[in-house]
């Protein structure tokens, strides 16, 4: 957290009432504005992105060229016009007819360039754009769950959308950027051509301009980047304030944040107005600047035509060009702090394109096919989060075919972790996890999680109907199919009584449904995936034991033909399991049916007899004293 | 207006993200708004505009000044006396020079006063947005996805906020010029003005039309890119469902969906914007050209001189950048009226859940919390009744407790205490004064609920639990924390009370957020405390610790209990049994199993668990 970004206002004095422990909005300035000018890693990969337009590209390229050939034939047609083709008194007009001739050529070709041009360079740019999108998004589709699990939703999100419409912007000012330099090198050109003294004379001012850009740059770019800074700020407070509307208004902190805020929102106003002084006190330079050079073309010009040593086009001419000269060394400008700014977002979108897939399908992986027996086997596995850390030790169980197994142990023992593993989530640092007799690592991902399906404790919804939410990815399920599974876990009375009944929509993540509703539907989701292996992760946490009771006899009928893997704290549940499988600190610490847990008296047996109705009700003392009677017996 | 408005009373806000009828007089009203909130800065407006005045103006002269050069030369040609020329050329050069530098600093005025206003303005709607949606009550925010509501304080905003800028003051800049120059030229040589300005015509039928083209699009497709946000962000909240059902392949036919769609109509909004600039560019260009061969036929007939042919042509130059940017004004046009008219939707909502006129604050004497025949349905489904009939009463230093199958409206009853809803049957008093009577800060003050999945803020755990009294003490901080059992665990953490928990709390497990909410809760000292199924996570063991450390809080407020473990709630004072938002069964816990109805059912499976007690359930 940094103390920069602790925007206090200094023209409200109210010390007094100021809370001490409040903040809206995390203040982390997390990433760099401004990359590298040129970033010859960032410049490759994007490449690759824009590569399949690359003709497209160049037609742009080709069109601004020749768009800007036509912008710098326009003073000269006008030129020739003067010279030649307006002598008072002739009667022949052909001269101005060709030279109006030419214009019209011109205009019609500078109207063909810069409409092709825009249109190609905007439209790939978009195109790009949408590519850059996709390839992240699929990426994070493949990158390890660790990686994930520490990444907060919203930076992933401030990539996918503010780095990539920055990215954006600068392919569309990239090309236009070409075209202002040659321009400005074609007026320079065509200024030395013209007349060479004069040229350089009228360019003499630009070392000044050079000059006054270096006192300038540093401090514009500090001011522009407190002025970025303030805004993803207050933005972030803005976003905190959406998210966490309920907590606010419960805890009536309505007045506080918006002080707060309001302290945000100033600073932020406050930094766009020193950034704008900085960017308008170019103008009044540039403009006295072209104003010089104009001076210096109408007097030095000037006499050189009374002179006779030039012709009045000339001098009209270049008249003409100093107007036109400043403009591409302005956008220039503008355009280096995008390029700036792109190099910066480039870079960040590579970090994640680069995030490694750590949990990749082996290259002759094989489908897990649909007839393979759902047998589960873990074999000698250790697991660790951080490898040194081992979560699992040792541990080595089978679940035959069409059985259910019930992981009991305290919190923290590892049972998540476990069926995590079968999944495949992460790897293993030894042993063996099979499926169907195959090593997971053996297997297609996607094949794998055909065959398992999965109710989390956190019931994540998705925006969309009910019908939507329970059949999720197999768009092939039946709305009969749907409707069995959700009778089966009870949620089909509630669904009826919604306002759509299976086409009601869910608000956001669920929101207009219960919890305990939101973890039924949840469950019914993992039924209807019709898999060979049905993995339940303390999934009736919020529900109460009766409904749980009837899931629970849904179940027993559900789970025929199918292997289930069961954690779960209530002893009715874990009873009713064909074996238990006992966890302690990673350990496999017993195993066995019910009774012969019971007669084998270990740790189950202990807990069981405390007569809790839970594991999750023993109290941590009793849990502490069963286990240690039981690690000394 | 009057659909939209209509539909925002009748609390449908989900209109926001519906703005349909891009017509007209909606646009139009918009932009009028968005001018009237611009010339609240009356000093910094009329400065930006008198200096776009004078700047135009000084920006029109030069033309002349270099006309009036280019003529001395000529003059000369045929005449003597080359030193009298000679100053005369200095002297237009020193005008020149002084016209440009003036002209730079008007144009630094305009452009600064110009994005100051815009800057004040982007102020002021960041407060009222900000306010505005602090206020809003929880059925407002059930219908609006928050994606779309960011994108309303985000770049809707913007939109509104540039428009004096990029949009208005375009417009009198190009007013003045054309108008100015109109004059000029007109009275210069009245057929070759004509001629030079006869692009304006068409210009100024196009600009409109391809706004109202633009601003459709423009609404379309802000549609579709939200709908390919929430794709994105919900898939990332949720890749752990996406992993466990292996959907990755059908959420990348959900992405190609939504961003197909979203970049055809990006295409479609390129094209429009493309060939709106470039044939208004040509148009001009038509002019010009029209102007170089009548003027040069005038030239060589000796109506007009050279000077005033390179000052008409020079006027046409100075012409070109405004004219290639009206492209983008009228871009600004088409996104003002959009984005202004969703936020103004959004800030002319009427906030439904508010402080009546004369209300009063709260004021507990006795602490009794009363449910009287209260009935409710959410505003989003009228027609379901969630609760039906629900009276009960809640005394000081008593405890009552909820259970009930899911979605039986134990949640429900919950929200209604601190008017997180309103009631829309029978009433809930506090020591007699009906809840809606009374000040929304007050009520909040007196009823605090451990909600179910707490939000934490991206902040210190101090922060967090000092949320609701960010005045308190340490001490209080660390008390609250020690009550809900998770002082020891923040003490082994390397920065203790200064670790920062991560968005959503997601460092945190379940069972210390919830810890952590309830710590936040206690530093509030309602008088009546609502434990919304907040201990789920958390074990017995550690729940017993937390409620016998809050024995002596409990004693003077008003506790309610919501819980599926029985034990967490079975010493309560009186135990609602709802279902189906109907009190089934009432009473102490003793009663009840008398009573041998669902209740007694309920315990004896969480106490019994035995085979019989499965067929008992039938
Ligand atoms: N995603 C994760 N990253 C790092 N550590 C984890 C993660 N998930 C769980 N752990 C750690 O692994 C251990 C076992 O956790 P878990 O398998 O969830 O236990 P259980 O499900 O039995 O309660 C705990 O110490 C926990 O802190
Ligand atoms: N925000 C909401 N909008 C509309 N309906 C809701 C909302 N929240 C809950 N409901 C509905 O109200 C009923 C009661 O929900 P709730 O009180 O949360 O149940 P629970 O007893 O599980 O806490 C459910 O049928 C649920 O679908
Ligand atoms: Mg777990
Ligand atoms: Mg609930």
């Amino acid at each position: 957290m940094s103390e920069e970004l602790e925007t206090e206002r200094h023209d409200v004095n109210d010390q007094g009432r100021r809370p001490p422990r409040a903040v809206v909005g995390s203040h982390r300035i997390e990433e760099d504005m401004f990359g590298r000018f040129f970033d010859g890693r960032v410049i490759s990969r994007i490449w690759e992105f824009v590569h399949p337009y690359r003709v497209k590209m160049f037609i742009a390229v080709a069109a601004v060229l020749v768009f800007t050939g036509t912008q710098l034939l326009i003073p000269l047609i006008i030129r020739y016009a003067i010279d030649n083709g307006m002598i008072a008194g002739t009667v022949d007009q052909s001269a101005l007819i060709w030279a109006v001739a030419a214009f019209v050529a011109a205009i019609l070709i500078n109207y063909g360039a810069s409409y092709l041009q825009e249109m190609v360079v905007g439209q790939a740019a978009e195109n790009v754009l949408f590519d850059i999108r996709r390839a992240m998004f699929e990426h994070l589709q493949h990158v390890s769950l660790s990686f994930m699990d520490k990444t907060e939703v919203g930076r992933l999100m401030s990539r996918l959308q503010g780095d990539v419409n920055s990215m954006q912007e600068f392919l569309e000012t990239s090309v236009i950027s070409v075209g202002d330099l040659v321009l400005l090198f074609g007026i320079v050109g065509v200024m030395l051509w013209l007349d060479f003294r004069l040229g350089l004379l009228t360019l003499s001012v630009l070392p000044v301009l050079f000059i006054v850009r270096v006192f300038w740059l540093p401090r514009a770019r500090a001011a522009f980047m407190a002025a970025h800074e303030t805004n993803s700020v207050t933005n972030g407070a803005l976003a905190e304030a959406i998210h966490g509307v309920r907590a606010v208004q419960s805890m009536d902190r309505q007045q506080v944040n918006f002080q707060l805020y309001d302290d945000k929102a100033h600073a932020n106003l406050k930094t766009h107005l020193t950034a704008a002084k900085y960017a308008q006190v170019m103008v009044p330079i540039v403009d006295t600047l072209t104003g010089g050079a104009m001076a210096v073309v109408v007097v030095v010009g000037g006499s050189m035509v009374l002179n006779g040593g030039l012709d009045v086009g000339v001098m009209v001419a270049f008249l003409f060009y100093i107007q036109r000269f400043f403009d591409p060394i302005r956008s220039l400008t503008m355009q280096y702090s995008v390029m700036q700014r792109a190099m910066a977002s480039g870079k960040r979108l590579i970090d994640v394109l680069d995030v490694r897939v750590d949990v990749q399908d082996a290259p002759d992986a094989v489908a897990l096919s649909k007839d393979m027996d759902g047998s589960v086997e873990f074999d000698d596995v250790t697991f660790g989060y951080n490898p040194k850390q081992p979560v699992l030790k040792n541990v080595s169980f089978r679940v035959n075919p069409g059985e259910t197994v019930a992981l009991v142990g305290p919190t923290g023992s590892g049972k998540s972790s476990a069926m995590a593993l079968i999944h495949r989530f992460y790897d293993i640092q030894q042993g063996r996890v099979l499926v169907g007799g195959h090593d997971v690592r053996d297997l297609t991902q996607q094949s794998l999680g055909e065959q398992i399906a999965m109710v989390l404790q956190e019931p994540f919804l998705f925006t969309g109907t009910v019908f939507e939410n329970i059949r999720y990815h197999k768009t092939d399920a039946t709305m009969e199919q749907v409707v069995e599974a959700a009778k089966a876990v009870g949620a089909h009375d509630f669904i009826t009584t919604l306002d759509g009944g299976y086409d009601a929509m869910l608000g956001e993540r669920g929101g207009n449904l219960s919890l305990g509703q939101r973890q039924l539907i949840s469950f019914a989701r993992a039924l209807v995936a019709d898999a060979k292996i049905l993995v339940l992760d303390e999934a009736t946490a919020n529900i109460d034991s009766y409904t749980e009771m009837l899931i629970q006899k849904a179940l027993v009928r559900l789970l025929e033909g199918r292997t289930g893997l069961v954690i779960a704290h209530r002893l009715a549940t874990i009873r009713g399991a064909d074996r238990i499988i006992v966890l302690q600190n990673g350990q496999l610490v017993e195993t066995g049916d019910h009774d012969e847990l019971m007669d084998m008296g270990g740790l189950y047996s202990k807990l069981y007899n405390l007569n809790y109705a839970s594991f999750d009700d023993i109290p941590d003392d009793e849990l502490t004293a069963a286990a240690q009677s039981h690690s000394t017996t | 207006m009057s659909s939209a408005a209509q539909s925002t009373a009748r609390g449908r806000p989900d209109s926001i993200t519906h703005v349909r009828n891009a017509d007209w007089g909606q646009g139009f009203n918009t932009l009028v708004r968005i001018t009237r909130m611009n010339l609240r800065h009356p000093v910094q407006v009329t400065i930006a505009i008198v200096a776009t005045f004078i700047a135009a103006s000084l920006q029109l002269w030069i033309p002349r000044l270099l006309g009036e050069a280019v003529d001395r030369t000529q003059t000369v040609l045929t005449a003597t006396g080359g030193s009298d020329t000679q100053s005369a050329l200095a002297t237009t050069a020193i005008v020149l020079l002084t016209v440009s530098i003036l002209r730079g600093l008007f144009t630094m005025l305009q452009n600064y006063y110009a994005e100051s206003v815009g800057h004040h303005i982007g102020y002021e709607l960041r407060l009222a947005v900000y306010e505005k949606i602090q206020r809003l009550s929880f059925s407002f925010h059930d219908t609006v996805h928050s994606g779309d509501l960011i994108t309303v304080g985000m770049l809707d905003l913007e939109g509104v906020r540039m428009f004096f800028s990029t949009g208005l003051i375009r417009v009198v800049l190009l007013g003045v010029l054309i108008g100015v120059g109109a004059y000029m030229l007109l009275t210069t040589d009245l057929v070759l003005g004509l001629i030079a300005l006869s692009f304006v015509p068409f210009v100024g039928w196009r600009a409109p039309v391809t706004r109202l083209r633009l601003r459709a699009t423009w609404l379309e497709l802000q549609e579709r890119l939200a709908v390919l946000s929430r794709v994105m962000e919900e898939n990332l909240g949720g890749i752990r469902v996406v992993r466990a059902f292996a959907a990755q392949k059908h959420e990348m036919d959900k992405f190609d969906k939504a961003s197909g769609s979203a970049l055809e109509l990006a295409h479609d909004r390129v094209g429009i914007r493309v060939r709106n600039t470039s044939i208004m560019t040509f148009s001009f260009f038509l002019s010009m050209a029209l102007v170089l061969w009548i003027g040069g036929q005038k030239v060589i007939s000796g109506e007009i001189s050279v000077g005033t042919l390179t000052s008409f042509l020079t006027f046409m130059t100075i012409l070109q950048m405004p004219v290639r940017q009206l492209g983008m004004m009228v871009n600004a046009f088409a996104r003002a009226s959009t984005c202004g008219t969703r936020i103004f939707q959004l800030l002319d909502l009427k906030v439904d859940i508010a402080d009546k006129p004369d209300a009063k604050d709260l004021d507990v004497s006795a602490g009794t919390l009363r449910f009287e025949n209260v009935s409710f349905a959410y505003p989003s489904a009228p027609d379901r009744a969630v609760l039906k009939d629900i009276s009960f009463d809640a005394k000081r230093g008593k405890t009552l407790g909820i259970v009930g199958p899911p979605g039986s409206g134990k949640s429900t009853i919950a929200h209604l205490i601190p008017r997180f809803y309103d009631v829309t049957g029978g009433r809930i008093t506090i020591d007699g004064q009906d809840i809606r009577d009374v000040t929304l800060a007050s009520l909040r003050h007196a009823v605090a609920v451990v909600q179910q999945d707490a939000f934490l803020f991206t902040t210190t755990i101090e922060n967090n639990i000092a949320y609701g009294d960010p005045w308190a003490k340490e001490r209080r901080i660390a008390n609250a924390s020690d009550s809900a059992q998770l002082h020891n665990y923040v003490m082994g953490l390397p920065a203790e009370y200064r670790t920062i928990v991560g968005e959503r709390g997601v460092s945190l497990s379940g069972g210390q957020r919830q810890r952590l909410s309830i710590a936040r809760t206690l530093m509030l000292k309602p008088a009546v405390m609502v434990f919304d199924d907040s201990t789920a996570a958390i074990d017995a063991g550690t729940e017993q610790r937390i409620r016998s450390a809050l024995r002596e809080y409990a004693r003077d407020r008003v506790t309610i209990i919501i819980a599926h473990r029985l034990s967490s709630l079975m010493h309560a004072d009186e135990i609602l049994f709802v279902e189906g938002g109907e009190v089934v069964e009432r009473g102490t816990h003793d009663d009840l199993l008398a009573l041998k109805g669902r209740y007694a059912a309920l315990y004896e499976l969480q106490v019994r668990p035995g085979d019989e007690m499965l067929e008992a359930g039938e």
